[in-house]
């Protein structure tokens, strides 16, 4: 269970972190959702006490991060996968964490092979690659098994296999009661991993919602018709209250009205349809709408800076 | 994962204690080759140059000169550049952490961050003070060996003379004990400044050539004071302060030294004081 309550971060004139208010439950992944620059690693840092909120606060199970007796056990992060010294083995970093909560070498040979690093767990971590990071990032997270789990972009990088290995991973671990906040910039990792969504853009809550909530309120259905008479037809849809755009292959996307209302008004204008269909918006681009508004909303009132910067 | 492996570490007790993160920084130090590498070229150096420089001068002294030999300083002159490379070692304990973004790690799962530093600091004084007093003994033998058979050579007359005298000393003679293990808490408090200096600068580049300056230029520079002010102000500098244990006389050239344990004293308050301002920036500042 992760709290934020009206948390806020400034970096000099920057604002990287608004007011930004949300829940984190346990026994979900909840996906921590916005574009580059919104203010999620910023966030994620003020979770585990690295930065200090400029105003607001933040408690991970019921107190500030910092005050638990056991922090390896309360949470496990994965935030920078790079953050280790090359020149140590990837054996000997896990090792050197495990002590500080006298943590058993058998537990640092336990993570090391849940990840699939014990092979290579005695050589120099700056031979590594992206992927192999990630997993020994996973192994410190996973070290002291603990009940809150963070992940900042934790698929950079990782091949298909291990992408889906992450996935599966972090289900796991929220079926198993745990606390799981993974963060992306991209709507499409995260629709069939997370449960909840925590959207920010600009470092502002956007939205904090199920993913099927999200669906509901942001995912506009429309209907995809082919006919060969498009401007006989377009005229009949646009007089019963659609909107309507063609497409470069000729076909037309109807909104306003559903499926079944579109075939039944060119049924009785005598409108001849080779193909009608009813299509979802992708939650990508959902995604990309709204915080592409965030970023417009933004630009006026806050800090004043020209607009040409904020949409960059 | 969970039922089994879960099972067994909530047997155990997890929680974060001191001894556990002293046990950390010690398995960090030793699992790093760069660090043992620079621990042997410090003793590699302090002991190489500490025998020829003792040599140089037992084989090279005048009768003008006498009064001035330390056979104790003067067997471990190579701590002055074993200093350097304990600097490397202290400032990179912790900027390397920086550079590579392990800090980050370290202080999540130590969030607090004045343990972890003083951790650090204990497993580097140990460290360095084992590797120093190795250090101190071997040159300090090699040099007795040396000055037990000094040459003097009087260039007074037409011809020179030369004699040969015994001027080592043994462990058991007054103040040579503490001087020979001061040489190890020298190069110790030495490598502290430096881990200080790296705490407060976070990179590596500024934080070493900040220890050498402070502990390597700054007497230089001293030498070039006006000749008033070198007699009050030079055995204030770290340097000079820090070296009054490792002496048994109470000059360097022409200045005056503070006694042993005041100089030392006057070296370790500089220390910690960069220690304590080091703590303060460390709780403070985002990582
Ligand atoms: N240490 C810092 N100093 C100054 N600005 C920062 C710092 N960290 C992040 N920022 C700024 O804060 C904003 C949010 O960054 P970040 O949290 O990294 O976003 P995200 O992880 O969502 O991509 C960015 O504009 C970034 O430039
Ligand atoms: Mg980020």
């Amino acid at each position: 269970m992760i709290e934020a309550l009206h948390l806020s971060k400034r970096y000099g004139e920057r604002l990287a972190v608004d007011d930004l208010s949300f829940e984190v439950l346990p026994g979900r992944v909840t996906g921590f959702l916005g574009p580059n620059g919104a203010g999620k690693s910023t966030t994620m840092r003020m979770i585990v006490g690295l930065d200090a909120p400029s105003g607001g606060s933040v408690t991970v199970c019921g107190q500030p991060y910092t005050q638990h007796g056991s922090p390896l056990s309360t949470v496990g992060a994965l935030l920078d996968a790079r953050a280790v010294h090359g020149g140590r083995s990837a054996y000997d970093h896990l090792l050197s964490l495990a002590h500080t909560h006298g943590l058993r070498r058998r537990r640092v040979q336990e993570v090391l092979e849940l990840v699939g690093l014990a092979e290579v767990s005695r050589r120099p971590v700056r031979g590594f690659s992206l992927g192999m990071s990630q997993r020994l990032g996973i192994a410190v997270a996973l070290l002291g098994d603990p009940e809150v789990l963070l992940f900042d972009e934790p698929v950079n990088g990782l091949d298909p296999e291990g992408i889906v290995w992450i996935r599966g991973l972090m289900r796991e671990l929220a079926a198993q009661g745990r606390t799981v906040l993974v963060s992306s910039h991209l709507m499409s990792e995260m629709e069939h991993t997370a449960d909840d969504l925590v959207v920010i853009g600009k470092g502002r809550l956007i939205s904090s919602c199920t993913v099927d909530e999200f669906i509901e309120r942001n995912c506009r259905t429309e209907v995809r018709v082919t006919t060969p008479e498009p401007a006989r037809l377009v005229a009949l849809l646009e007089e019963h209250g659609g909107t309507v755009r063609s497409e470069p292959d000729g076909s037309l996307v109807v909104g306003g009205l559903d499926a079944v209302r579109v075939g039944d008004l060119a049924f009785d204008g005598s409108v001849r349809i080779h193909q009608l269909v009813s299509v979802q918006a992708s939650l990508e681009a959902a995604f990309m709408e709204l915080t592409r508004s965030s970023v417009e909303y933004q630009a006026s009132p806050s800090v004043g800076a020209p607009e040409a910067e904020v949409r960059s | 994962m969970r039922p089994d492996a879960a099972a067994a570490l909530e047997a155990r007790a997890t929680t974060l204690t001191f001894g556990g993160v002293l046990r950390s920084e010690w398995t960090k130090i030793r699992s790093l080759r760069s660090t043992v590498w620079t621990l042997v070229a410090t003793v590699v150096l302090t002991i190489g140059t500490s025998a020829l420089l003792a040599w140089a001068v037992s084989a090279h002294l005048e009768p003008s000169f006498l009064a001035d030999v330390d056979p104790v300083r003067d067997s471990m002159s190579g701590l002055m550049f074993g200093q350097l490379t304990v600097a490397v070692i202290g400032a990179m304990a912790i900027t390397s952490e920086y550079s590579t973004g392990t800090i980050r790690t370290t202080l999540t799962v130590v969030p607090r961050r004045v343990t972890v530093l003083t951790a650090k600091l204990t497993v580097l004084a140990c460290v360095v003070l084992v590797c120093g007093l190795l250090c101190s003994f071997v040159s300090f033998f090699i040099g007795q060996s040396f000055f037990a058979n000094a040459t003097v050579t009087d260039r007074d007359g037409a011809a020179d003379t030369v004699t040969h005298l015994d001027l080592h000393v043994a462990l058991t003679d007054p103040g040579v004990l503490r001087a020979v293990v001061g040489g190890g808490l020298y190069l110790a408090a030495g490598g502290l400044l430096a881990l200080a200096l790296g705490a407060l600068l976070r990179n590596t580049a500024a934080a070493i050539s900040t220890a050498i300056g402070l502990l390597f230029v700054v007497p230089l520079l001293a030498n070039f004071l006006p000749s008033a002010w070198e007699a009050n102000v030079v055995k204030w500098l770290p340097t000079n302060a820090g070296s009054a244990i490792w002496s048994l006389r109470p000059t360097t050239g022409d200045n005056p030294m503070l006694g042993p344990w005041t100089g030392y004293g006057v070296f370790v308050a500089y220390v910690l004081t960069a220690l304590l301002a080091a703590a303060v920036l460390l709780r403070r500042r985002d990582t």
